[in-house]
């Protein structure tokens, strides 16, 4: 399945869900869109990766790429991944610890505050 | 022989293409369902290396990849890059501890990248090789899993 991204609001959180595939072909989408939430002047943003059914190491590329462009902004960023599979990807790769990860968008809202790039 | 050989050219947008291949023809060599998903993954990833590889050569060959189905499944990814640097070598990973937790500032996305996905290859795969080509010319990720059912082609 092609990727898809959309944007929404969520108090003071700029939620991205992305949806489908984030590989070598269409990570670039992915840090696009994300480089310009940034520049739009985003600070906290959740990136909800629930709807995505696979991701490579391309795609954590882009993701470890918007934290520190996020923490350069003095912003946060956390990632919301339920399933197992992509756990899986985030533990082998040592990401886990990176990351603040929720299982939920409620519990990466209610847990984001000014310390969320660090804590979880 | 190969039972089944895929050959692209190194644009991102065929390792979709590599990965389903492989997954279908892995499913037909009788590997277990739940060792899939690790070939899918494992599969994208020696592919994007290759493609990055070439890339960064800017050499437009093909990348092979060849699946063979007897007593394990086996995949080998050929890319035709000479003089890859060490630091592609997904063997320099096998038995290394997890890299360390903190967000690697130095490098860009794509070295980044490149190292999470030597990373996820040494972690996901049991069986790997890396060896450089007889003629030197480029270098053959191979890995293979057990099979489990009864193939379901002749």
């Amino acid at each position: 399945m092609e990727l898809s991204l959309s944007t929404r609001t969520v108090d003071d959180h700029t939620v991205l869900e992305v949806g489908g595939e984030v590989d070598v072909y269409t990570a670039p989408r992915l840090r696009e869109r994300l480089v310009e939430l940034v520049e739009a002047g985003a600070r906290s943003v959740i990136v909800d990766l629930s709807r995505v059914e696979f991701l490579d190491s391309t795609g954590l590329g882009v993701l470890v790429g918007a934290l520190k462009r996020l923490r350069a902004a003095g912003g946060t960023l956390a990632l919301v991944c339920g399933h197992e599979r992509l756990l899986k990807i985030f533990r082998i790769t040592a990401l886990d610890r990176v990351f603040a990860l929720y299982d939920s968008v409620e519990a990466a809202t209610a847990a984001t505050g000014a310390d969320a790039g660090q804590s979880a | 022989m190969p039972t089944v050989r895929l050959s692209f050219s190194p644009a991102p947008a065929h390792v979709r293409t590599a990965r389903l291949v492989a997954v279908a023809v892995a499913r037909r060599a009788g590997v277990a369902d739940e060792l899939l998903e690790e070939i899918r993954l494992a599969i994208g990833e020696a592919c994007s290396r290759a493609v990055a590889l070439h890339r960064s050569q800017g050499t437009d060959s093909l990348i092979d990849m060849a699946m063979n189905n007897g007593d394990r499944f086996t995949v080998r990814v050929t890319d035709r890059v000479s003089d890859s640097p060490a630091t592609t070598d997904p063997a320099a990973f096998l038995g290394e501890a997890p890299a360390a937790a903190e967000v690697p500032e130095s490098l860009a996305e794509e070295a980044v990248a490149a190292r999470m996905g030597l990373t996820l290859l040494a972690g996901l795969v049991d069986d790997l090789q890396v060896n450089t080509l007889a003629d030197g010319l480029g270098t053959e990720v191979s890995m293979s899993w057990p099979v489990t059912r009864k193939p379901t082609d002749a």
